[in-house]
C-alpha cells in the first residue's frame, strides 16, 4: 500500500511538473537568463556596434578593362574589417570570374582553379585595411562573351568572428565609467524622489478618491470605472496629451493660467529644471519639470492605489462607524481612528508594490521629458548610456545598480507583505 | 469647537451664520471657478476668473441661506431664490459679466448667470441640509467640512480624469492655426463639417498606416492573450491542486518574478535578440510578451482556483475523468469569470506595452501601435494627427474596458499589480 501511494505522490508531482514546464521554460529564458546575461554584459566592453557579428567589406573595382585579347584585366579590392576593435579569422575571399580571364598576379594567398578564384586572407585584427590589385590576361572568349563586368561576377567572402558576447574578455571599466560620471549620482537621487513622490502621491489621491466612492449611490459602479481611465489608458497616449496641455506656448493649461491671472508668464512645466518660489518670505529653488513628472505618475497610478483601497474600505465593519457614532467621535476622528488603522496594511503593501513598479519606470518620464531638466531617472539613464551612447556595457552596469536597488525592496516585500492581500 | 458647544440657545448663533457663510463662499467659489473651465473649455469661450468677487457673492448666498432654516432644512424655494436674487444683483454689479465672461453677452451670459447660481444656492442648501443650526452639535463643523472636502473631491477628479480625454478628443480634430490662436479654447468646431474634422484621423489611417498597426497590435494582444491563458492555466492548476516539492516556494515566487524589471531585460534581450535575427519581428515580440504576463496572470488565476471547491473535481476523478479532462470539463467552465478578467487584463497590457515595441521594432510594415505613435512624434507631424493617433490606441481598450468593466477590476484587484 505505502509502495502505491508514492507512485500516486511521484507520478502527482511528475504531472505538476509537465504542466508547470511551459512556464518554467519562458521565464528561464525570458526573465532569469536576461538577468544574468545582463550581469555577464556589464563586465564586458560591448557596444551597439558589437552586437551585429562583424563581417569583412571588400570594394571591388575595375581598374583596367581589356580591350582586346591578351590585355589585362585589373581588379582592385579595398577591403576592411568591419569591425574597429574585433578580430575576424580565416577570412575567405572567392569570386567565380566570367570565362576567359587567367590570374597573372603573383600572390601567395590566392589561386585559380578553373573559373574560380580564391583568396584566403588568414586573420584580420579589429580596424585592419588593405587594398589589393588582382591582374588578369583577357583572352578572346572573353572579348567575345561581351566583355563581362567581373564585378557582376558571384562573389562569396566569409570569416569567423569572436562573438564578443560570449567572449571571455571582461573589464570592470564599465561600473568605473559609470560610477565616475556626471550622471548616475544625480540621476539615483532623482529616481529615489521620483519614486517616492509619486508613490505617495497616487496613494494619497486613491486614498481620497475611494473616500469618495465608498458609499453606496446610483452610478457608483460607471464612476468606478471612470476613475480607473488614467490607469487603463495606453501611457504612450495620456503622455503625449500631457505634454501638450503643458506646453509653455500652445498649451492649455498657461493659457488659461495667464488668462486667468494664475500664471505671471508662460511656464514651462516639463522642460524648466528649478523655479523660484517664494513662500512666507522664504525662497527656494522648486524642481519644476520633476514635479510635473511626478504630478503625472501619481495621476497615471493613483487607480490602482484606489481599487485596493476601495476594496478593503468596503470590508471593514459598519458597527465600528455605528458604534463610533454613538460615543460622538466626528468624522476626522472616525477616520484617523478606524479608517486608517484598518488600512495601514493595504497602504504599507501599495507602497512597497508602487515603489517597486516606479522605480524602473522608463515610459513615463522617457516621453515627457526625455530625461531632460533634471527628469533624468535610472531607467532613462540606462537607455541613455545603452542606446543613445551606444554603449551596452555601460547601460548593463546601470541597470545591474538598479536592480540591486530594487532587490532590496522586494527582500522587504517577500518578508512583510501578507501571503494573500 | 468647544465654543460652538457651550452654544445651546435655541436661537441662530453667528457661530452657525458664519459656517453658512464659509459653505456658500467656498461653493460658490468652486461654482464659478468650475463653469468658467467647462465654458472655456468645452464651450469655447473667453473667461476670466472672478475668483474674489465669487467668494465674496458666495458669502452673502450662505448667510441668507442659513438664516432662513425650516427645522433642519432650508426650502428649494429661497435657495434656489436666493441664488436668483445674488445672481441679479451681481449682473447689475459687475455689468452683466458676472462669472467671467470677457464679453458682454446680454442673453445667454444672464441666463448663465442665473442658473449658476441658482445651482450654487441648491448646493449651499444641500450641504447645510440635515444639520440643526440652532443646536449645533460640536461635530457640526467636521461634517460640513467633511461635505466640502466631497465635493470638492468630485469636482477636482472630474477635472483631472476627463480632462485629458476630452483634450485628446477636440485636439484631434482641431487643425494647428485653431490650437495656436487659442489654446483654451478646446471646442470642437463642428461648423467645419464632418470631413474636415476628421482629417488627422484619415491621414493617421492611411497616409501613416495606422490600420496595419491596428491589426499588427491585435494579433499580438490576442496571441499573448492566448499563449498566456494557456500556459498559465497549466501552471494555476498545478500550483493549486497538486502536490510536489516546491510547491509553496513557487506560489511564493510567481509575483517576484514579475517584478523583475523590463528596464533590466531590456538590453540582454536586445543584444540576444540581435544575433538570433528575431529583434524586428512580431514572432520575437510574441515571445516576450507572454512572458512578461504569465507569471501575473498565474497569480491571478491561482487565487481564483484556491476558492473554487475541490469536491467536484474530486468526484471527476473518482468517476474515471483524467486529469486533462477535469480541466476541461470542470475547472475551466467554473473559472470562466476569472478567465475573463485575466485574458482582458493581458489583452490590455499587450495593447498599451511601449517599451519592447520602442526596442525592437524597427520596420514600419510590423509596427504595434504603441511604436507607430513614436513615429508620429516629430515636428513635421502636426500634434492634431497625433491626437488622432492617441484616439486610436485608446478607444478600444476604453471600449472593451466599459463592455467588461466588472471583470476588468475584478482582474485589476486580483493580481492587479501592473506597472
Amino acid at each position: 500500500m505505502a509502495v502505491r501511494r508514492m507512485t500516486l505522490e511521484a507520478r502527482e508531482a511528475r504531472l505538476a511538473y509537465w504542466m508547470l514546464a511551459p512556464t518554467f521554460a519562458v521565464i528561464l529564458l525570458i526573465v532569469l537568463f536576461p538577468v544574468l546575461l545582463n550581469v555577464w554584459l556589464s563586465f564586458k566592453p560591448v557596444t551597439l556596434a558589437d552586437l551585429r557579428a562583424p563581417v569583412p567589406v571588400a570594394n571591388e573595382r575595375v581598374m583596367q578593362q581589356p580591350e582586346d585579347a591578351g590585355d589585362e584585366l585589373v581588379l582592385r579590392l579595398t577591403m576592411r574589417n568591419g569591425s574597429q576593435r574585433i578580430t575576424l579569422f580565416g577570412v575567405d575571399w572567392q569570386k567565380t570570374l566570367p570565362a576567359g580571364l587567367t590570374l597573372t598576379t603573383v600572390e601567395p594567398r590566392c589561386e585559380q582553379d578553373g573559373r574560380t578564384v580564391a583568396c584566403a586572407f588568414g586573420d584580420w585584427e579589429g580596424g585592419y585595411r588593405e587594398t589589393l590589385e588582382l591582374t588578369f590576361v583577357a583572352d578572346a572568349a572573353y572579348l567575345e562573351a561581351g566583355s563581362p563586368d567581373v564585378r557582376e561576377a558571384p562573389t562569396d567572402m566569409r570569416a569567423q568572428a569572436e562573438n564578443i558576447i560570449t567572449s571571455f574578455v571582461f573589464t570592470l571599466d564599465n561600473y568605473r565609467r559609470v560610477l565616475t560620471g556626471t550622471d548616475f549620482w544625480p540621476s539615483l537621487r532623482i529616481t529615489l524622489v521620483y519614486t517616492f513622490f509619486s508613490s505617495v502621491g497616487s496613494i494619497l489621491l486613491g486614498l481620497f478618491a475611494a473616500q469618495l466612492l465608498n458609499s453606496r449611490f446610483r452610478g457608483q459602479g460607471m464612476l468606478r470605472g471612470l476613475f480607473l481611465f488614467p490607469y487603463v489608458a495606453p501611457v504612450i497616449a495620456v503622455a503625449f496629451v500631457w505634454a501638450f496641455f503643458l506646453d509653455p506656448f500652445s498649451g492649455t493649461v498657461n493659457a488659461l493660467g495667464q488668462r486667468w491671472d494664475l500664471l505671471a508668464g508662460p511656464v514651462n512645466f516639463l522642460g524648466q529644471r528649478s523655479i523660484e518660489l517664494s513662500l512666507f518670505g522664504l525662497s527656494f529653488a522648486f524642481p519644476l519639470a520633476l514635479a510635473s513628472v511626478v504630478a503625472f505618475s501619481s495621476w497615471n497610478y493613483f487607480p490602482f492605489a484606489f481599487l485596493f483601497i476601495l476594496a478593503r474600505l468596503q470590508a471593514v465593519p459598519v458597527d465600528m462607524y455605528e458604534a463610533a457614532d454613538v460615543d460622538g467621535a466626528g468624522p476626522f476622528a472616525q477616520f484617523w481612528y478606524i479608517t486608517l488603522p484598518n488600512l495601514a496594511g493595504i497602504l504599507a503593501v501599495l507602497f512597497l508594490l508602487r515603489f517597486m513598479f516606479l522605480i524602473n519606470k522608463f515610459e513615463d518620464i522617457f516621453l515627457l521629458t526625455g530625461g531632460a531638466a533634471g527628469t533624468k531617472n535610472l531607467p532613462v539613464l540606462i537607455y541613455d548610456e545603452a542606446f543613445a551612447r551606444s554603449d551596452i556595457g555601460a547601460g548593463s552596469a546601470v541597470a545591474m545598480v538598479l536592480f540591486l536597488v530594487l532587490l532590496i525592496f522586494m527582500f522587504f516585500y517577500y518578508r512583510f507583505a501578507p501571503e494573500n492581500e | 469647537m468647544s465654543a460652538t458647544n457651550a452654544i445651546t440657545r435655541p436661537t441662530l448663533s453667528p457661530a452657525s451664520i458664519a459656517i453658512a457663510a464659509g459653505v456658500g463662499s467656498l461653493t460658490v467659489g468652486m461654482v464659478v471657478a468650475l463653469w468658467a473651465l467647462v465654458a472655456s473649455v468645452v464651450g469655447g469661450m473667453v473667461t476670466v476668473l472672478p475668483l474674489g468677487q465669487a467668494l465674496l457673492v458666495g458669502l452673502a448666498l450662505g448667510a441668507v441661506i442659513g438664516a432662513f432654516r425650516e427645522r433642519r432644512d432650508t426650502p428649494l424655494v429661497i435657495a434656489v431664490g436666493a441664488g436668483l436674487v445674488v445672481a441679479l444683483v451681481w449682473l447689475l454689479v459687475s455689468g452683466f459679466r458676472p462669472l467671467g465672461l470677457e464679453a458682454v453677452e446680454p442673453v445667454w451670459g444672464v441666463a448663465y448667470a442665473f442658473i449658476a447660481l441658482a445651482v450654487a444656492g441648491q448646493l449651499v442648501r444641500y450641504g447645510l441640509r440635515d444639520f440643526d443650526l440652532r443646536r449645533p452639535r460640536r461635530d457640526v463643523l467636521e461634517r460640513v467640512i467633511v461635505r466640502l472636502l466631497r465635493g470638492f473631491g468630485f469636482s477636482f477628479f472630474a477635472v483631472i480624469i476627463l480632462f485629458p480625454f476630452w483634450y485628446m478628443l477636440s485636439a484631434s480634430l482641431k487643425g494647428r492655426a485653431a490650437m495656436l490662436r487659442d489654446p483654451a479654447n478646446l471646442a470642437i468646431e463642428f461648423h467645419l463639417g464632418v470631413r474636415q474634422l476628421l482629417v488627422g484621423y484619415r491621414e493617421v489611417l492611411f497616409t501613416f498606416d495606422f490600420l496595419n498597426f491596428i491589426g499588427n497590435s491585435a494579433l499580438v494582444a490576442f496571441v499573448t492573450m492566448v499563449v498566456t491563458l494557456v500556459m498559465a492555466v497549466l501552471g494555476a492548476y498545478a500550483v493549486t491542486r497538486l502536490a510536489f516539492p516546491g510547491r509553496t516556494f513557487l506560489s511564493r515566487s510567481i509575483l517576484l518574478i514579475y517584478m523583475f524589471p523590463a528596464i533590466v531585460l531590456v538590453i540582454p534581450l536586445y543584444a540576444v535578440f540581435t544575433q538570433l535575427g528575431l529583434r524586428n519581428t512580431l514572432p520575437g515580440l510574441l515571445i516576450v510578451y507572454p512572458a512578461t504576463t504569465i507569471p501575473v496572470a498565474l497569480y491571478m488565476l491561482r487565487s481564483y482556483f484556491q476558492t473554487l471547491p475541490k469536491d467536484l473535481e474530486e468526484a471527476g476523478l473518482i468517476d474515471g475523468c483524467t486529469r486533462a479532462q477535469v480541466i476541461w470539463r470542470i475547472t475551466l467552465p467554473l473559472s470562466m469569470p476569472a478567465m475573463a478578467s485575466v485574458g482582458l487584463y493581458v489583452f490590455m497590457i499587450a495593447w498599451n506595452e511601449f517599451l519592447f515595441a520602442f526596442m525592437f521594432l524597427d520596420n514600419p510594415a510590423i509596427f504595434t501601435l504603441p511604436r507607430g505613435m513614436v513615429m508620429l512624434d516629430s515636428q513635421e507631424v502636426p500634434r492634431q494627427y497625433l491626437m488622432a493617433g492617441a484616439m486610436i490606441i485608446t478607444l478600444p481598450i476604453m471600449l472593451l474596458f466599459f463592455w467588461f468593466e466588472k471583470y476588468l477590476v475584478g482582474g485589476l484587484t486580483a493580481g492587479g499589480v501592473k506597472g
